[in-house]
């Protein structure tokens, strides 16, 4: 019977070794360990022979029981590495195909830059404020000093409606709207689109936009007017870039000033881009005029503030290096795409 | 402003390099808009004595001349010039010379040997006014003072610098040179010397050559009138000529010149008459008549009206105060006694005058602006030491002076620790009041006195400018100002937000598009006569047609980029913008501006349904649920329902609000916007998104018992529509139904013509445990009866 055992483990040692096949190794477990398999029969016929030899054949036994187990496990596991090692291999593919086309568009680059600013500006506590785009003369020219005989609205060649209504022509109106309506302190933004008889150029635009920011409240110096615009400008354009802070006019602050950024070409070198100043003009910007804060019913001797307007327009193409203007407002699939 | 260096140091040393200047000034407040130095692009050229003039041995129409150009031998130089002789003085461009038109090298012409060129007027870049004596086609005979070999720069005064201003609209005494010599002054800390203007005159009494009255001291509030007698006109001298140049400014003739010498230095407007042309010698300053009429030295025949003002002779206008002359009243050839005038014309009624009559001129921009109202005499004063300087006239001694200017200077409160607050410096006090005096102020006693050339000075901040800018603004310590604020996003705003990163999320781009169109979208667009989009904003002065209106509609804007982008030959595009309509409000003077969404597409095998499908999806992602989608030409809710297809669109509706409206484009409009393919397009009212949005979002626990899904098929004429159907399904199903999905609709084979199959999948399910067949199977009994209800039967 021993020499039965160790041949049946032979076999199925040998069996197994040949076999290439899962499935047929389902085959040789039933055929050497199931319950009509050759191991079974032998161990059927235990019952024949002598106490001091069954558990001598039946240790035996169990021992080939276990090595056909592990020979067949060890065969299961090789077998199936090498089916998806085969099937891995069949199914590799041309990882450099295209994908499949996904899509999401995006924000137009002046919305984009827009929601930047405002992110930044909320983050300095700053409110955004709307106001009409279609608004009367007294929000637009008069309560902000410019009376009608002013020589400066000739510089902003305003659309009429009649002769009361326009369009407004800066996004400081907005300001005289929020002053009417709050009491200080005051601290917004207000962005939106503003008008002019202006031809259509590569620089130029009859609509455009503009981001005006008011604070007003007691104690605001010239001081706090110069650092929230560095802060804003080093957010905006890195800590490297320097603002120039010019003497300048508007008739609805006092002081004003026109501030230039350090040319984001040249870095202040000078260079075409700057027409070799340095320089790019930036905005425009001062300390509320006394008869503007009056005008709103704000009182002059207590309250103190300042504005500043930019153009968002400048910003975008600046900051994309967009060199016509017209492309933003052209919406060609192929610019939108870029962004 | 152009400024001439030269000119600015009569009054100021003003020695540092021209990009310091031009620096410095920009920082305290006159912007430098470039420079130009003058002769920059001439090299090499000097003042040759023509010593031979022969005839070149083979060319009739050339010279050879032998020319001492102040080099160790005589240059020979062949030479094509008529009007030159032996002994002539000619700016010679040498070997190597640069000329604006390009570099000149010695060669040989016809043979001859050449070192170097003759120079005209234009050769150098100059103009006859320049230099009235010389042959304008042939070459420059030099007849200044200068001597051989002299550099031409130098020899013909071509050493100046232009510098360009851009100056602000409240400053125009900087207008001028003297009003930029004390910018220059209080800038540098430099001393300026303006001297008092004098003149010996001859004896006469003016008052028996010429009277004037003035009739509105209001509108006029001085005018200063002086007579030179026996003129000669003739050009003016170079020195004069070349500041004149160096300002921008032609030189014509002596008289004209020295009227234009004076506005540039003091900023003051002057007028030249000549006496034979005032009738009755008598100068009225009156308000015009209605009608009456003047031809203005422009040549044009003008109408006036009574609230103008103008210079009157016993008859006629002669001008229209400060604005222009009339045509005879300029300086002729033969002009013998001149009239100068100086005066004071108020702003508003020169801005008034200049705006009704459509006419500019360099007067009445300064006169709008405003100029010195202290300054008339002495700028007559000014005009007459010059007539003596260049011996142009007799200056009669005796002048008229009617003034009515009030003299009291404009005067501020001056406190010091003020302006220091307020512009967040520690600027000691003395050196304020050493800025405020350098800029011409007086400060007294706390207060401080504007000198009469500063029209500007009102207020205390006014004054804070002043110190601020002199002091430099770069030198303004920067500090992040205090307090906290909080900040976000309103309710509003937050829609928006969400809304356009919604869009984008599902494929739109961006657009941006002008908010004015042309009134022939309407047309375009199908509108019928009496739509009430018809009915815009109307700019009264638009750029041209095209941009004439205010959109009642963002549609036609969004068609017109679909256009240009199908045109550029982009084969898909998906598009969205966000922003305003313009619609009047009668009751109020003000239009509404409601936001707007617009989406349109087009390419990518787009239909109908992916425009729905957007819609659906943005609706749900922004808080809106159960809508209706009801035919758009069955809705009269926007009237640009007839710009779509009739039987591919739809408005949607959420409890009786129109929300929006979508579908494919009417053939016909799409042909109009010149689009070649099917295009599909939406309007969304913002607003009303808004108020139909709940935004308010609650967890709903996940169900904990398993659902029953049912499928059923059913037919039914293809005229009801599958809402129809889904509304018996839901209704008839009730609390237990969870979804309702069309999974399949069709027509064709083995379906009767007219009809069509619909198949549902419906999932069902209970909160309080696991359905029952009994009960879904109940539902599903309830379905197909209500189904049947309204045509539609079971597939079988």
């Amino acid at each position: 019977m021993k020499e039965q055992l160790k041949k049946i483990e032979e076999l199925a040692v040998s069996e197994l070794s040949s076999c290439t096949e899962i499935k047929a190794l389902d085959d040789l477990r039933i055929k050497y360990l199931g319950k009509k398999g050759e191991l079974t029969a032998i161990l059927k016929q235990m019952g024949k022979l002598s106490a001091e030899e069954r558990p001598v054949i039946g240790q035996l036994a169990n021992k080939v029981r276990a090595d056909i187990e592990e020979a067949l496990s060890n065969k299961l596991t090789s077998l199936k590495a090498s089916a998806q090692a085969e099937q891995i291999a069949k199914e590799s593919i041309d990882i450099t195909l295209p994908g499949k086309k996904q899509t999401i568009g995006n924000l137009h680059p002046l919305t984009i830059v827009e929601n930047e600013i405002k992110d930044i500006f909320m983050g300095m506590g700053f409110n955004i404020a709307d106001g009409p785009e279609i608004d009367d003369d007294y929000h637009v020219f008069e309560a902000l000093n410019l009376p009608p005989d002013h020589p400066a609205r000739d510089t902003q060649d305003t659309f009429y409606i009649t002769d009361n209504i326009l369009l407004r022509t800066q996004t400081s109106s907005v300001q005289v709207h929020v002053m009417e309506n709050q009491k200080p302190p005051i601290r917004i933004i207000s962005p939106g689109r503003v008008y002019r008889s202006d031809a259509v150029d590569a620089t130029h635009s009859p609509i455009f936009h503009q981001i005006e920011g008011l604070v007003v409240d007691k104690g605001i110096t010239m001081s706090d007017l110069k650092g929230t615009l560095e802060t804003l400008m080093k957010k905006i354009y890195g800590n490297d870039c320097k603002l120039r802070f010019r003497p300048h006019h508007f008739p609805f602050t006092e002081p004003s000033c026109e501030v230039d950024i350090s040319c984001y070409m040249c870095g202040g070198k000078g260079c075409p881009v700057c027409k070799g100043e340095g320089f790019i003009e930036l905005l425009g910007a001062g300390m509320v005029h006394p008869k503007v804060l009056e005008n709103c019913g704000i009182d002059s001797n207590v309250y103190s503030g300042f504005a500043f307007g930019l153009g968002l327009e400048r910003m975008v193409t600046a900051r994309y290096d967009i060199s016509d203007m017209r492309l933003l407002y052209e919406n060609d699939m192929r610019f939108l795409k870029q962004f | 402003m152009n400024l001439s260096m030269k000119w600015l140091n009569d009054y100021v040393k003003a020695d540092m390099s021209i990009k310091d200047y031009c620096h410095a000034l920009t920082m305290s407040g006159s912007k430098v808009e470039g420079y130009e130095i003058e002769g920059s692009n001439i090299s090499n050229v000097v003042v040759g004595k023509i010593l031979e003039k022969g005839q070149h041995e083979n060319a009739d129409a050339l010279f050879v001349c032998q020319v001492d150009a102040g080099l160790e031998a005589p240059i020979q130089i062949v030479t094509n010039a008529k009007n030159v002789k032996e002994g002539d003085l000619v700016p010679v461009a040498l070997d190597g010379a640069v000329l604006p038109e390009g570099k000149i090298k010695k060669g040989k012409l016809r043979g001859v040997e050449s070192f170097g060129m003759f120079c005209g007027l234009e050769t150098l870049g100059l103009t006859p006014n320049d230099f009235p004596y010389a042959d304008p086609d042939g070459v420059l005979v030099i007849e200044e003072d200068c001597k051989i070999g002299e550099d031409i720069h130098s020899a013909l005064g071509l050493d100046d610098t232009s510098v360009e201003f851009e100056i602000t609209s409240n400053r125009p005494d900087c207008l001028s040179v003297t009003g930029l010599a004390r910018e220059t002054g209080a800038t540098f800390r430099l001393p300026v010397n303006i001297p008092a203007p004098s003149f010996n005159g001859v004896d006469g009494d003016i008052n028996e050559m010429l009277k004037v009255d003035i009739h509105n001291t209001e509108k006029c509030q001085r005018y200063c009138a002086g007579i030179v007698k026996n003129v000669k006109i003739e050009p003016s001298p170079r020195w004069m000529r070349e500041r004149l140049r160096a300002s921008g400014v032609r030189p014509i003739n002596n008289f004209v010149d020295i009227t234009n010498y004076v506005m540039l230095e003091y900023g003051q407007p002057m007028h030249a008459f000549d006496l034979r042309y005032v009738e009755g010698a008598h100068i009225n300053v009156r308000n015009a008549v209605n009608g009456e009429k003047i031809v203005t030295l422009d040549g044009v025949e003008r109408e006036l009206t009574e609230d103008m003002l103008v210079i009157a002779d016993s008859v006629k206008p002669v001008a229209v105060a400060g604005v222009m002359g009339g045509e005879y009243s300029g300086i002729m050839e033969d002009t013998t006694t001149v009239v100068f005038e100086s005066a004071y014309f108020e702003p508003t009624q020169v801005r008034r005058t200049s705006k009704a009559l459509k006419l500019k001129s360099d007067a009445s921009m300064r006169y709008e602006k405003g100029v010195d109202r202290l300054i008339s005499m002495t700028c007559l004063e000014r005009a007459f030491q010059l007539v003596e300087q260049l011996g142009a006239g007799e200056v009669v001694r005796t002048v008229i002076d009617k003034d009515y200017t009030d003299k009291t200077p404009a005067s501020v409160e001056f406190d010091a620790e003020w302006i220091n607050d307020f512009l967040g410096t520690y600027i000691p006090e003395e050196d304020m009041i050493n800025y405020l005096e350098m800029l011409g102020f007086k400060v007294e006693n706390n207060m401080a006195y504007a000198p009469s050339f500063r029209i500007d000075i009102e207020c205390k901040a006014d004054i804070a400018e002043e110190v601020a800018r002199i002091y430099g603004y770069d030198k303004i310590p920067s500090t992040e100002f205090r307090g906290v604020a909080e900040a976000e996003l309103t309710q509003e705003q937050k829609f928006l937000r969400s809304l356009e990163n919604n869009m984008v999320a599902l494929g739109g781009y961006g657009i941006a598009t002008f908010s004015f169109i042309s009134p022939k979208h309407f047309d375009k667009l199908n509108l019928p006569a009496d739509s009430k989009l018809r009915n815009p904003i109307t700019i009264i002065n638009p750029l041209g047609e095209d941009t004439s209106i205010m959109r009642t509609s963002i549609l036609p804007s969004m068609l017109e980029i679909l256009s240009t982008n199908y045109n550029n030959r982009n084969e898909s595009a998906k598009l969205y913008e966000i922003g305003k309509e313009y619609i009047p409000n009668p009751e109020n003077k003000l239009p509404d501006e409601p936001d707007r969404l617009a989406i349109g597409m087009y390419g990518d095998d787009t239909d109908f349904y992916d425009i729905k499908g957007i819609t659906e999806t943005l609706l749900v992602k922004m808080g809106i649920k159960d809508v209706e989608y009801v035919r758009a030409c069955e809705c009269d809710a926007f009237d640009e329902a007839v710009s779509f297809h009739p039987g591919r669109s739809a408005v949607v509706m959420k409890d009786g609000i129109a929300l929006g409206i979508f579908g494919e484009v009417h053939p016909t409009v799409q042909e109009n916007y010149g689009i070649g393919t099917k295009t599909y397009i939406g309007k969304f009212n913002i607003p009303e998104m808004r108020k139909c949005a709940d935004t308010e979002i609650t967890y709903q626990p996940l169900p904990k018992f398993p659902a029953s899904t049912r499928d059923l098929s059913v037919i039914c004429d293809d005229s009801i529509p599958v809402a129809e159907l889904e509304k018996a399904i839901k209704g008839a199903v009730g609390k237990i139904l969870e979804k309702v999905t069309l999974f399949d609709v069709y027509k064709g084979q083995q379906i009767e013509e007219g009809k069509k199959s619909v198949s549902y999948s419906i999932t069902m399910r209970s909160h309080e445990g696991t359905l029952t067949d009994e009960q879904a199977d109940g539902a599903m009994k309830k379905v197909l009866k209500a189904l049947s209800a309204i045509g539609a039967e079971l597939r079988m």
